[in-house]
């Protein structure tokens, strides 16, 4: 049977907190973001449409680094309690979260200074 | 309690009420969506190429798989947003027991987003 130590319980609320927190902040960034994909879809998406609302856009870029940023936080848990719930003895697995993480992070942040500096960086 | 269980083992009837299948799907959406973000993330990255370097990398998602689970993603969006405002009510809200309409809400959220997609994109 899988117990969870009392440490691991604080950490846990921590998590469940983080969780939480940067739900609130991506509920409001979905929220905008699908309606900026329906406006963007309509005929079609071509790399001059987004660039030509990104590029110089600072607004577009602080809104997307703070999406980033909140699914930094809040995907990583996720994954992890849901490979924790489901595989609790695997300890390669453990790493997941965390190769997701960075992948988030250093992909998602690329991402932004792409978009907004349109390639010319 | 000292030790406690990682995942409680849940009876047939647990799993047919309907606050499981909000627990299900908001399961599936999430996963289906933290292993897509890394790949939307890195396309988008391909702007660094500049206007056509971008272009010919998104013309590759010119393919029916694609258009496919973008309709699909966008659906699973919708149910993930709708599915977490609705945990976020029930944590942190006062206490109105399991918000099943919240449920019924995200189904029809997740319908009408799919079908808007559709309309918008031809």
């Amino acid at each position: 049977m899988t117990v969870i130590k009392a440490d691991m319980r604080v950490l846990q609320a921590k998590l469940w907190y983080a969780q939480r927190i940067s739900a609130m902040i991506l509920g409001l960034c979905v929220a905008i973001h699908l309606l900026i994909i329906f406006y963007a879809i309509r005929g079609g998406v071509t790399a001059q449409e987004i660039l030509g609302r990104t590029r110089g856009n600072i607004g577009f870029a602080v809104f997307y680094e703070i999406f980033v940023l909140a699914c930094f936080v809040h995907a990583p848990i996720g994954m992890a309690n849901i490979l924790e719930e489901n595989f609790p003895k695997n300890r390669f697995l453990k790493l997941v979260p965390w190769a997701l993480a960075l992948l988030i992070i250093f992909i998602g942040s690329v991402a932004v200074v792409s978009l907004f500096s349109g390639g010319q960086v | 309690m000292s030790q406690m269980r990682a995942r409680p083992l849940i009876d047939w009837r647990a799993k047919s009420h309907l606050a499981y299948l909000a627990y299900a799907m908001h399961r599936f959406s999430g996963l289906l969506l933290a292993c897509f973000i890394p790949v939307h993330f890195f396309m988008l990255a391909q702007s660094l190429r500049g206007v056509e370097g971008f272009q010919q990398k998104l013309n590759l998602t010119h393919f029916w798989v694609f258009k496919f689970g973008e309709w699909a993603l966008v659906i699973l969006l919708t149910i993930h947003l709708v599915g977490g405002v609705r945990l976020l009510m029930i944590e942190f809200g006062p206490w109105r027991g399991l918000r099943k309409s919240w449920i019924q809400a995200s189904i029809v959220m997740g319908i009408l987003s799919g079908l808007l997609f559709l309309y918008l994109s031809n």
